[in-house]
């Protein structure tokens, strides 16, 4: 635990070493407010909710959760580091979730940064704010599969701008589009039912919209946890196979 | 002490480290040379728990590296090839990082930090981040983070590549002034840093033990009685003995 804590303090402070920070919760700001106001119509619809401002996450992380995650194991590949990281008396998996526990706090201080929006929908009516406290643990849990995702495939290269587009498009196809309508309703022409079910079941956004809804549903929970679990288990299996490529 | 028995390291159809045996003893100061590729760092990552071995074992300060390879660790400083060290952080943070790893805490801590930073000369550039440093300075903090925790065993990869011939003569200095009762393993391709700073020599190439001996008996086997002398016979014989 130690460990785990001298690694996350090391990682979460890098990041704000350099304009990465800054650049990153400006521009997702900007681009979450952008699609509520605009996109969204968050006056025009009259309703006192945030729906309009959580219906895009998912779409806003496809590109932004891969930003913070590729440098996490490419870049120690590509300086060096890893080899000094990797014999210092730590662990694998303590390395692994140190990491990936100060990107994930890094995208819960963007995330939280977003609170004027709450305090704008309260100023200007009466929301379900139960409702709101739960797509926000909805979307930090999301926004954690996306880095535990970025975490494994930055561990596979040393190119940033490859693990960038490998988590981007992964996440674009088998986490997203498996649970979005549209796509949905052109594979149920040539699918059986319960494979379209299925694929729909491994969605973020099933699973998103469902505790969005605030409906904090176990298996909701259940499915992020494990998701993360097992994109960390990955990760420590790719960095056990290739250490040294 | 560090005991290697048979230790062999393939690389798909390339064996780099090809069934060494050897053992280190405190006090020694053991100079790893050979000609580029020969398998010194191959050998070093093995010995730090980097890269695990296709076949045979390490053990440092009585600890397997493959099966206890965090008590292992933990008596060793490594300083890897080329320095490697974070970029962004200041010089202080990445110490008080590697300080937080090896678990120093309070007054230990303290002096531990003072003792290294006023060795290795870093006091001017303590809140300087790491990549803005020059070469000579990245180098010394690699040595610093190495031997922050004053580990029992030291493996050095390298240490003076890079440094001019002040720097060069400071850290071998620094090794001289830490020998009594360490183990200190150094690979170097540069023949003076052998006499200089090393009691034992192992000369390595295509993967295997070559020579094996004190820096003196070593010399006395050229007639010229200099170690680049041997050191070309021995490893051009080897290449084509090999070939």
């Amino acid at each position: 635990m130690r460990n785990v804590c001298a690694l996350f303090k090391r990682e979460f402070a890098s990041y704000f070493a350099t304009p990465l920070a800054f650049v990153f919760i400006v521009i997702f700001l900007i681009l979450t407010g952008a699609f509520t106001f605009f996109l969204g119509g968050f006056y025009e619809r009259g309703q006192a909710d945030l729906a309009p401002f959580f219906n895009y996450h998912p779409w806003l992380y496809l590109f932004l959760m891969p930003a913070l995650s590729m440098r996490l194991w490419a870049e120690e590949r590509k300086s060096g580091t890893i080899e000094l990281l990797m014999t210092l008396p730590v662990t694998l998996w303590q390395a692994v979730l140190g990491k990936f526990l100060a990107a994930w706090a890094f995208a819960g201080v963007a995330l939280a940064l977003t609170f004027p929006m709450w305090i704008t929908v309260n100023y200007l009516g009466d929301p379900d704010n139960g409702t709101i406290v739960g797509a926000y643990i909805g979307s930090f849990l999301m926004a954690g599969g996306f880095l535990a995702v970025g975490s494994c495939l930055s561990a596979a290269t040393r190119n940033q701008v490859i693990a960038f587009i490998l988590t981007a498009v992964l996440c674009l196809f088998f986490f997203l589009l498996t649970g979005f309508g549209p796509v949905i309703n052109v594979f149920s022409g040539w699918l059986p039912q319960t494979i379209v079910d299925a694929l729909a079941s491994l969605s973020f956004l099933t699973h998103f919209t469902s505790v969005a809804k605030g409906v904090i549903d176990l298996r909701d929970l259940l499915y992020f946890a494990t998701l993360i679990v097992v994109w960390l288990a990955a990760t420590a299996i790719v960095l056990e196979m290739k250490k040294a490529d | 002490m560090i005991e290697i028995n048979h230790l062999t390291k393939r690389y798909g159809p390339l064996t780099a480290v090809d069934d060494i045996s050897f053992q280190v003893a405190p006090g020694e100061v053991l100079g790893f040379l050979g000609p580029n590729g020969a398998g010194k760092s191959t050998t070093m990552k093995m010995i730090t728990g980097f890269l695990a071995p296709t076949s045979g074992s390490i053990r440092v300060c009585g600890h397997d590296v493959d099966s206890a390879p965090i008590a292992a660790k933990a008596c060793m400083g490594y300083l890897p090839e080329g320095a490697p060290a974070y970029a962004e952080m200041n010089v202080r943070a990445f110490l008080d990082f590697i300080a937080d790893i090896r678990e120093l805490t309070a007054d230990r801590r303290r002096s531990r930090l003072d003792d290294v930073i006023g060795r290795l000369a870093l006091g001017s550039v303590l809140d300087q981040a790491i990549e803005t440093l020059s070469k000579g300075f990245k180098r010394r903090v690699g040595l610093a983070q190495a031997l922050l925790h004053d580990p029992p065993v030291l493996i050095l990869d390298e240490p003076t590549d890079g440094l001019d011939p002040n720097q060069k003569h400071e850290v071998r200095t620094l090794i001289n002034a830490m020998a009594k009762d360490k183990i200190i393993v150094i690979s170097t391709h540069i023949l003076e840093e052998v006499d200089a700073v090393c009691n034992r020599a192992i000369i390595i190439a295509n993967g295997r033990i070559l020579a094996d001996d004190t820096p003196q008996q070593l010399a006395a086997r050229a007639p010229s009685g200099r170690l680049d002398d041997v050191f070309r016979t021995i490893t051009t014989q080897g290449a084509v003995a090999h070939a």
